[in-house]
């Protein structure tokens, strides 16, 4: 009785394997991904599909199961990526090709995911400071009392940045450190990290923790005239650990278990790890390229010289839950 | 004169004296409607139970961590923003609905519209279009410098937004409506009899709102403040522009900051006793007393006119609200807008997302009506039986669990069923491949159901009150089938709250945000989902046109619903003898 009509169902939903597609889910904003899909599909004539998800992207793609239609998925923090790997929604990349344009430590050393882009956490300065270089350390250093401007530390980009200072100098020092800046803090954390800088520009505190990407944004007059202000309105630093480099966190991509179209997915990840995909990513987003043949935007170019901090992605998104605990610990979102 | 009764069909006493007509006392007979209600009991229970499980394969490890360093303190801002909040809505919502209930001044007609604008605005909007205007590099703060010769935002300092009495005020802003529209209808509708015995009585102004329509608006107040409530409770967008800790934002980072999804659905069930115990205590208190007022007709009552000063005084007083939750963010986002539109052009996407929008608003709409209608009727034609009872709570439990919270229980519930259709096809012979809720846009319709069902079940409830039990009986003596009495009855009469139920569900489907984003098919982008995407990059302005709509396409229903609750008392008032 009900098998015709099942057919027909199974019809309906067995995709036709006529054009080759491939299916993206992504955390990535669908603003950003778009150049870089519709490049793809000129040069390879494979449809990309997409879909959107903020939180829960690993709990889509476990809850679907063997059925899942996901090729590849695609998040803007390292901690995001290990989740996917550590729900066992992953496989292995296994294109050489990747291998070849990305650096060991900026990809899973057994393939699980790989880094497509970098972007450096930054200190922004009021301009009448003329401030010429500061350290992650400094920023708990009493004389910015009332000065900082920071968003949420359960934010992504700040765990993985206290995460990393725990990787230097251990849970003890990090935690002094941390209640040190949030002694600092002119306001309760909030908004991102564009607010801090208008914060700065409107007098609210005098320095702030902001992201690389977010300058070029700003200042190109991508965001309307009014960020553009906002963007030249504050000096912008590279900071660095003692004895270490600038603190970056990455864009980046895992093959999913179950995907339909493995191959595909990987001439995709190839494609954005390529130095034509990077140029997307510096033009649409202003970020730092992890293919070393690549070149950085010049408004990035322009913020300094980036000394990559040593301490592994992998190991900074290991870090990530204890960081996320520390932050609660000193009550810095208070 | 209209002859009026008041029925007092909780404890069995009339008003007039009489007997009371004894209800047979049928408990839980079963048919279509209790069948029904399983079904809804069942979906509603779901997800929470999906999420229970979860909650249960945690080891517990972060518990000491939560209890020492988290828990107090977002339970310390939750209950400060919830209580702020409520006394907010319930004394804005009240007092403007008896402002334009009972005084009569030039613009009232105006007024009684404006107030229920700020629903079209989801609650992060109105907190981002606020933060814009007020911020110190801002528009307003830009030309109030300008005006006092100050040239640096430094030596200007104003209060922040930003702190928990902020949030607090653009909550409130956002929310009151829900408090306005519910007991601007009982006092329309229902008080105008007895106000005006208190007045010839000689009762002053002050005692009849005191003693006569604030008791009788009670259970409007009540259900109107519990919504306003689980709004703020739900959210998690606004909360952090404005850097409030509440609690879902501590299921948030639980979950995806320290990876432990089982932790978050700890909190959010905890939440969820704790929200049911708030709510099912004030039910209790207010005891099972309802009123209806049984009569040929309802009118509203002769209001007191004010002319001059004093009116325009009225009409500025209860413009305040709707000026400041409304007009003046709806002003900033349209020039927004219209800045990005003339720098980046429109987006044709924005077409197909509109009617991604409204599809997906109609359809959950309708089901939450048609599954609604039944229930709460099948309820009052079954008295006494407490199945109906709790079936029809129970299926309203969606509305109060964060919206992501209820997704991911979803997203497991829609897997399971998803894999047992698969097996059940390959066991047929069939490919055993396949989604068929996951990823679905019947899989995004029930959600939203279940989300927001809340919002049909209760106000088909408050309008059936205002139907006089006499009638079912009456009815059910002249030997109609409880079906027959939905169908013949409840259906004709309600037809005004079911399409106030329709608007209001159309537009809070239309704002929903974490579970469109998370349940979606692929490639369905709505206008929400499309904002978020800008907001979370930072890129507001981009998203302005897109929040621009959402408001526009929420305001017009909004519109309709006032002028629905004018016909539902303006024949009555026509037909009664004044």
């Amino acid at each position: 009785m009900f098998k015709p009509g099942l057919l027909v169902l199974a019809a309906l939903v067995a995709s036709p394997a006529a054009a080759e597609e491939v299916n993206v889910y992504t955390t990535r904003e669908p603003g950003l991904f778009a150049p870089l899909a519709k490049a793809f599909t000129e040069k390879t004539g494979i449809k990309v599909n997409t879909v959107f998800v903020k939180d829960g992207l690993a709990e889509r793609v476990a809850a679907e199961g063997e059925a899942s239609p996901a090729d590849l998925l695609m998040t803007v923090d390292v901690g995001n990526l290990v989740d996917l790997v550590e729900k066992g929604v992953t496989r292995p990349i296994t294109s050489p090709s990747v291998a070849a344009a990305v650096p060991a430590n900026l990809r899973a050393a057994d393939g699980s995911w790989t880094a497509l882009s970098m972007r450096a956490r930054l200190v922004w300065a009021d301009k009448a400071l003329k401030l010429k270089s500061i350290t992650y350390a400094d920023l708990a250093d009493p004389k910015w009392k009332g000065q900082i401007c920071i968003r949420s530390g359960q934010h992504p980009y700040n765990t993985a940045l206290i995460a990393a200072t725990i990787a230097h100098e251990g849970p003890e020092k990090t935690k002094a450190w941390l209640a040190g800046v949030k002694a600092n803090l002119a306001k309760k954390p909030s908004g991102g990290d564009r607010d801090v800088a208008r914060d700065i520009l409107g007098g609210l505190c005098k320095i702030g923790v902001g992201n690389s990407y977010y300058v070029g944004l700003m200042r190109s007059g991508k965001g309307g005239p009014a960020q553009k202000t906002w963007g030249d309105g504050v000096d912008v630093l590279l900071p660095t650990f003692a004895g270490g480099g600038t603190h970056v966190n990455i864009t980046g991509a895992a093959v999913a278990k179950n995907a339909p179209h493995a191959a595909a997915a990987e001439k995709l990840v190839d494609y954005l790890v390529s130095p034509e995909g990077q140029a997307i990513y510096a033009e649409q987003n202003f970020e730092y390229p992890v293919n070393r043949a690549a070149t950085v935007h010049p408004t990035i170019a322009g913020l300094g010289a980036l000394a990559v901090d040593g301490v592994s992605i992998a190991e900074v998104a290991s870090r990530r839950k204890a960081a996320s605990l520390l932050v609660d610990e000193v009550g810095f979102d208070q | 004169m209209t002859s009026v009764v008041i029925a007092d069909h909780g404890s069995g006493s009339t008003a007039t004296g009489a007997p009371p007509p004894r209800v047979r006392r049928v408990g839980s007979t079963f048919d279509g409607f209790l069948g029904l209600g399983l079904v809804a009991g069942a979906a509603a229970l779901a997800p929470v139970v999906a999420l229970a499980v979860i909650a249960a394969g945690g080891d517990g490890g972060l518990w000491r961590h939560l209890f020492t360093s988290v828990v107090p303190r977002a339970t310390w801002e939750t209950s400060i923003l919830v209580l702020g909040v409520a006394v907010f809505v319930m004394v804005v919502g009240t007092g403007t609905a008896w402002l334009v209930a009972v005084h009569d001044f030039p613009g009232r007609r105006l007024l009684e519209v404006l107030l229920l604008l700020p629903l079209a605005f989801p609650i992060y909007v109105l907190a981002y279009s606020w933060l814009d205007l007020l911020h110190p590099v801002g528009a307003f703060q830009t030309e109030l410098r300008a005006l006092l010769g100050i040239a640096r935002p430094a030596d200007l300092r104003l209060p922040d937004l930003r702190t928990l009495p902020g949030a607090v005020l653009i909550f409130g802003l956002g929310l009151y409506p829900y408090v306005y529209v519910a007991v601007r209808t009982v006092f329309l509708a229902q008080t105008a009899a007895l106000v005006e015995a208190a007045r010839m009585l000689g009762a002053s102004r002050k005692r009849i709102f005191f003693r006569v329509a604030l008791p009788l608006a009670r259970p409007a107040i009540a259900a109107g403040t519990a919504l306003a409530i689980m709004e703020t409770l739900n959210d998690v967008g606004a909360a952090e522009f404005l850097s409030v800790n509440t609690l879902t934002a501590a299921v948030y980072s639980t979950w995806v900051n320290r990876g432990d999804l089982s932790g978050a659905a700890q909190i959010a069930l905890a939440m969820l006793v704790f929200v049911s115990t708030l709510f099912l205590f004030e039910r209790l208190g207010r005891g099972a007393r309802g009123y209806a007022v049984v009569g040929r007709a309802v009118r509203p009552m002769n209001p007191i006119r004010v002319e001059g000063l004093a009116g325009f005084g009225l009409f500025a007083l209860g413009a305040l609200p709707a000026v400041l939750g409304f007009v003046v963010p709806a002003l900033h986002l349209l020039r927004q807008a219209q800045e990005r539109l003339a720098f980046a052009g429109f987006a044709d996407e924005i077409l197909v997302e509109t009617l991604n929008t409204v599809s997906v608003a109609v359809a959950a709409t309708l089901v939450a009506l048609v599954v609604g209608l039944p229930m709460v009727s099948g309820r009052r034609l079954n008295p006494g039986s407490r199945l109906h009872t709790a079936l029809l709570r129970i299926s309203t439990i969606g509305y109060a669990v964060p919206g992501t919270v209820l997704a991911i229980g979803l997203l497991a519930v829609y897997g399971g069923v998803d894999a047992v259709i698969r097996a059940a096809r390959g066991a047929l012979g069939g490919a055993p491949s396949g989604l068929f809720l996951s990823a679905s846009f019947a899989g995004l319709v029930i959600a939203l159901t279940l989300r927001f069902f809340r919002l049909s079940a209760s106000k088909i409830e408050t309008g059936l009150e205002r139907i006089s039990p006499s009638l079912d009986q009456s009815a059910r003596t002249l030997g109609r089938s409880p079906f027959a009495v939905m169908w013949e009855i409840h259906l004709p009469l309600m037809t005004p709250t079911l399409a106030g139920a329709a608007l209001l569900l159309f537009v809070d489907c239309m704002k929903e945000l974490p579970a469109t984003l998370l349940l979606r098919p692929m490639g369905f982008e709505t206008l929400s989902t499309h904002l978020y995407g800008e907001a979370a990059r930072g890129t507001y302005e981009n998203g302005a046109l897109a929040a621009c709509l959402i408001v526009a396409f929420g305001l017009l229903p909004i519109i309709l619903m006032t002028r629905i609750g004018r016909r539902a008392t303006i024949p009555a008032a026509e037909g009664a003898p004044s």
